[in-house]
């Protein structure tokens, strides 16, 4: 299961209730009305809007139900490039996100063990960005790295930059700003596992010779595989799916586009419901098997 | 598995056709008979086929109200967030208005409206004011209601260029709010020999620093002008696609830096772009704020001219409060006042003396009160049918996309 991840305690599930008594399911009521009034339904209308067929008056947006299944592999030839683009930066973001966040969480979690303030304090300085809003901070990258910002004035100067260059609109820009706003998702499953990272078995790995990396290999990374697992899905599975980095009205270009821009174009200016519909299942489906191909290989469930 | 070859008695070989697309679609069927029973409920409350909405009943005899759905800083605020003609016209009528500034976009606004208005319900908004295709594709799905011009007499002073256009014959659907050019402007301390033309933005020094604007009849009206082609003319697939070929290539060479809407300015505040295809309204408020540091122009070969209009939406109570509204609103000293706000083109005869009055310096400039030569140089984008529509739009966001 995808989700036992997630979960932080190790205690065994608790043995069902032999009897099935009206009271649990009545308290399960609300939490199942919930999920088919606003997962079960949109999805099944999701899915249905997908197999649409133009109606009619072949007018724009006009479409009715339908079996029309080549909704899909129109999509598919349309926009393969931005759908591999997507898993692509998502991916390079996701690595870029557990290289800088693991020696964080490290550090907060493990070396600033005996000074609480500390570590309380790093924590704030982590989770202090969602303090504002995601659209804000990223608009706000677009202004510090414009053409004529200080950074690429600075950096052109240095000829570390082609004069020409610019960085707003590449593909660059775009995984940077992935990256910057999952850093956190990447930090904080993280810290709660290495948090609890027992240090006698790191004690007992450099009793019995173990070079520091080994050490680090074959027991920091394994006991922390729950934290890298819960950390690269909170922050792939989003990332794959972002649209605000990849927007030509943020940091990226008619080059850089994904495939919630693409789902995006279609639904709100092209009217092409059937077609957002489709890829939008399309990038679900993909992700669902990207992640459980994953968590099985991971083997996380052994682990929790 | 490959199918086997069908027989050669043809009615059997329907027998067989009909009996594989059954299992097919069963085969295939994802959402089963859950999703079934869901299809149906659906359907029963999606937009349904051509049929027309019918208007509603119009109660403005006992509701004195109003609500209009407009674009943001498209009307005069005075200092304590008033909107003092807006006052002036309920004093003179006692109509209440509801003025929201509820309109961002035309196809995002679009969106949030099309299946209430499909079917014929109140979207929430007596008038709204859309830019000309959009309301071309409400009039065209029977989304509005008709306006009686015997309610509206200020109506005369309608510019007589704008009296007849494409999508609204005689104007019994639409009215002009307020219109617009687009163009070309650019940077000019960075740029001080300044541009002419279209042609101009493809220049090799400007190489990643030019923008275009995401709006497509703009953006592509401009470009096949700068081409020869007169774009509220007879024009089709040829002259777009020949224009298509030219952004696909700029925006691929690297020579477009960007495609946006409002945004766009940002870009040019920050200078990642010293030259782009704009519209005229936004240079005149980024001016008074930024400091005097653009330059716009239409081009000599031709730029857009664009409105945005008035309209009923078909489940709108208040008919006949909105054409009060309305003639209210072209009284030209009425009129001259709002253009003295907002930096647009006003669609209103006589406007522009009223406006000397207020201010000279105003009615002599150029992008609010333009003069004939200007208003020669644009062209408004010719009205496109819906399958036509469709078509150019895909192209031009295939470029918008990249692939």
């Amino acid at each position: 299961m995808a989700f036992a991840a997630f979960s932080a305690g190790t205690t065994a599930p608790e043995a069902a209730p032999r009897r099935k008594s009206p009271i649990a399911l009545l308290l399960l009521l609300p939490g199942i009305l919930y999920l088919v009034l606003f997962f079960l339904a949109p999805l099944v209308s999701l899915l249905l809007t997908s197999f649409q067929a133009p109606s009619g008056f072949g007018d724009v947006g006009q479409y009715g139900y339908a079996f029309r299944w080549e909704n899909y592999v129109e999509v598919i030839a349309a926009y393969w490039p931005h759908i591999m683009r997507s898993f692509g930066y998502a991916l390079i973001a996701t690595i870029l996100a557990l290289v800088f966040s693991y020696p964080l969480a490290y550090f907060i979690g493990v070396k600033a063990r005996n000074w609480p303030l500390l570590q309380s304090l790093l924590l704030v300085l982590v989770i202090a960005p969602f303090f504002i809003s995601f659209l804000l901070r990223t608009l706000a990258w677009k202004q510090l790295l414009s053409d004529e910002s200080f950074v690429i004035t600075s950096l052109k100067a240095l000829s570390l930059l082609a004069p020409d260059a610019h960085f707003t609109g590449t593909p660059f820009a775009v995984i940077f700003g992935l990256t910057y706003n999952f850093i956190p998702f990447m930090t904080l499953p993280l810290y709660t596992t290495l948090e609890r990272l027992d240090l006698r078995f790191l004690e007992a790995g450099s009793d019995l010779y173990a070079h520091p990396f080994d050490v680090f290999r074959k027991i920091t990374i394994p006991l922390s595989m729950p934290g890298i697992v819960a950390g690269t899905l909170l922050t792939f599975i989003p990332a794959a799916g972002d649209y605000i980095n990849a927007s030509r009205d943020f940091l990226g270009g008619p080059d850089t586009q994904m495939i919630g821009n693409v789902i995006e174009a279609n639904f709100l200016v092209l009217q092409n419901y059937p077609a957002a519909a489709a890829l939008s299942i399309i990038l679900m489906s993909v992700i669902l098997v990207i992640v459980s191909v994953y968590v099985k290989r991971a083997g996380t469930e052994e682990l929790l | 598995m490959k199918p086997r070859p069908l027989p050669a008695d043809p009615m059997i070989a329907q027998l067989v056709r009909q009996a594989r697309a059954t299992t097919m679609g069963r085969r295939t069927l994802l959402a089963g008979a859950g999703g079934g029973a869901a299809a149906l409920a659906l359907a029963a409350c999606s937009t349904g086929g051509a049929a027309k909405p019918t208007a509603a009943p119009d109660k403005s005899d006992s509701s004195k109200l109003v609500r209009w759905d407009n674009w943001a800083l498209y009307i005069d605020v005075d200092d304590a967030g008033g909107y003092p003609t807006l006052d002036a016209f309920t004093a003179e009528t006692g109509i209440k208005v509801e003025y929201t500034e509820a309109v961002d976009d035309n196809n995002t606004y679009y969106g949030k409206v099309k299946d209430q208005l499909a079917l014929g319900q109140d979207i929430g908004a007596d008038t709204v004011c859309l830019t000309d295709w959009m309301v071309g594709r409400w009039i065209r799905f029977g989304y509005t209601q008709e306006l009686d011009h015997a309610n509206i007499p200020n109506l005369k002073n309608l510019l007589p260029s704008l009296k007849d256009v494409g999508f609204d014959p005689g104007r019994t659907m639409s009215v002009p709010w307020q219109g617009g050019f687009a163009g070309i402007c650019w940077n000019k301390e960075k740029l001080p020999n300044g541009l002419a033309s279209v042609e101009d933005l493809w220049s090799p020094d400007l190489k990643g620093r030019v923008g275009v604007l995401s709006e497509m009849r703009d953006t592509m009206g401009l470009i096949m002008s700068d081409m020869g082609v007169d774009i509220a003319g007879d024009w089709g697939d040829d002259e777009f696609f020949a224009a298509i070929d030219v952004l696909e290539k700029q925006v691929s060479d690297g020579q477009v830096r960007n495609i946006k809407g409002n945004a766009y300015k940002e870009d040019l505040i920050n200078e990642d772009t010293l030259a782009a295809i704009v519209w005229s309204g936004d240079i005149v408020q980024l001016n008074a704020e930024n400091g005097d540091k653009w330059e716009f122009v239409v081009p000599d070969k031709g730029g857009t001219l664009w409105n945005d209009n008035f309209l009923v939406p078909i489940g709108a109570p208040h008919k006949a409060n909105v054409e009060k509204l309305i003639d209210y609103y072209y009284d030209p000293a009425v009129a001259a006042e709002v253009a003295a706000y907002v930096n647009y083109i006003t669609p209103v005869a006589g406007a522009k003396e009223s406006a000397m009055a207020i201010d000279p310096e105003l009615a002599n400039n150029q992008l609010i009160f333009p003069d004939d030569a200007t208003l020669a140089k644009a062209r408004v984008f010719r009205t496109l049918t819906g399958a036509e529509e469709q078509k150019y739009d895909a192209a031009f966001q295939g470029i918008l996309l990249g692939s």
